[in-house]
């Protein structure tokens, strides 16, 4: 380390600048290289000695020196980091204000923030499991039924993965653990909580286990019966209808409904038949129009109103 | 962490009585017993506080316990503020955070 220039010269630090100019001459005149030849303790003094005056005999850079600004050697120091820096880190607890005798009433923090933290549970230093996180994720209608993986989108745009089991109904809640707010001080993650809100289905329609379809058929398959297509959540199944079936003929088709999931047995598709006319050609109003049914029944004569 | 004769090579013109003045009153509160003392960073940075309430601003040594005081309060204060903040933002929800602000006219 670079030594005190004050103390090089053998000054005081108020001394005058004709009491250093004096000093520097006293040193120099003794330790002038070229009159100590091969003394080179005696040069190294000369060029501190030398270094000494330079510095403290500008008024500026003497200044500078006295206010710590540059060191010996003339350097800039890197201004110091100010108390407030320290202070508003951990570091600053050595200091905190402790109240007690000195007639400021020290407040900690739950005094200061009572009413937020007065139903505060458990210390402020100990592990404490994250919290839950809450989202909504909306399904389609046979994603619910049969079970899919759907990727969710969070706010801070990360994304999560979430497996919709088989048989999920509207508002249920599926917990992914550890996907919500990390924990405090090393405590566990909280569970991200996923509410379910399910489409509606184009045509079809879910009562717990089992599905339900109006289907539409053709006049001459109702009458006349034949094997139909039948779509079903797993994809199509042919069925049968018999002869002489009507609109609102329900027709149950076994465990091609929501399938088996949670002990729970797979459930039924309901079929009911809706028979549609569709395009009407001369050739059947001929028929119609010389056609008498034996025993033909009014459909509204239980509804007071017949024709 | 630095000894005393350290502190003496950073602060030129200061006294080694005032600096025990200071010890003894808990202006300072460097680690270890008088005689092998050890100085934080924060210690340090205090002394210059002191030196330059004192000598710069002016403030004369009879005054500097209650300035000292009230800066040590109001750091207090601003320490625990930034731990209600990181915890806010570390527990609260983007929306529960916006109500906050909303309540706060921000």
């Amino acid at each position: 380390m670079a030594e005190d220039p004050y103390k090089l010269l053998g000054v005081p630090k108020d001394a005058s600048a004709e009491d250093i100019r004096k000093a520097y001459r006293k040193l120099a005149k003794k330790h002038h290289p070229d009159l100590n030849p091969g003394n080179k303790a005696a040069e190294e003094t000369f060029k501190r000695v030398s270094a000494a005056n330079e510095l403290l005999s500008d008024p500026e850079k003497r200044a500078r020196y006295d206010a710590g600004e540059i060191d010996e050697t003339g350097a800039e120091k890197a201004p110091p980091r100010s108390y407030r820096q320290y202070a508003e880190t951990g570091a600053g607890e050595r200091y905190a204000y402790n109240g007690g005798d000195a007639g400021f009433a020290g407040e900690n923090f739950e005094d200061l923030f009572s009413t937020i933290f007065s139903n505060r549970q458990g210390g402020a230093t100990g592990p404490a499991r994250g919290r839950d996180e809450h989202y909504v994720l909306t399904a389609e209608f046979l994603d619910a039924v049969t079970g899919a993986t759907r990727r969710l989108t969070l706010p801070d745009g990360q994304t999560l993965d979430v497996k919709i089991p088989p048989g999920t109904e509207e508002g249920n809640v599926l917990r992914l653990r550890g996907r919500g707010h990390p924990g405090r001080n090393g405590g566990p993650a909280g569970d991200a909580l996923i509410e379910i809100h399910i489409l509606p289905h184009r045509f079809f329609t879910r009562d717990g286990q089992d599905i339900h379809l109006d289907l539409p058929i053709t006049v001459p398959e109702a009458v006349l019966g034949g094997k139909i297509t039948v779509p079903t959540p797993a994809g199509p199944v042919a069925m049968t209808v018999k002869p002489h079936s009507d609109t609102g003929t329900k027709l149950r088709l076994p465990g091609r409904g929501v399938p088996a999931h949670g002990g729970l047995p797979a459930g039924a598709l309901y079929v009911t038949l809706r028979v549609v006319i569709g395009t009407v050609d001369a050739a059947l109003e001929d028929f119609l129009r010389g056609w008498k049914p034996a025993g033909a029944k009014d459909p509204r004569a239980d509804m007071g109103a017949s024709s | 962490m630095i000894g005393i004769e350290t502190i003496f090579l950073e602060f030129r013109g200061l006294q080694r009585d005032e600096l025990d003045r200071w010890i003894t009153h808990q202006w300072v509160k460097p680690e270890g017993a008088p005689g092998a003392y050890r100085f934080h960073d924060i210690d340090i940075a205090r002394i210059r506080l002191i030196l330059e309430l004192r000598d710069t601003m002016e403030v004369p040594e009879p005054a500097l316990p209650t300035v000292l005081s009230l800066l040590d309060q109001l750091y207090e204060m601003r320490r625990r503020m930034k731990q209600l903040n990181a915890a806010m933002e570390q527990a609260l929800p983007a929306d529960m955070r916006a109500v906050l602000l909303r309540h706060l006219g921000g």
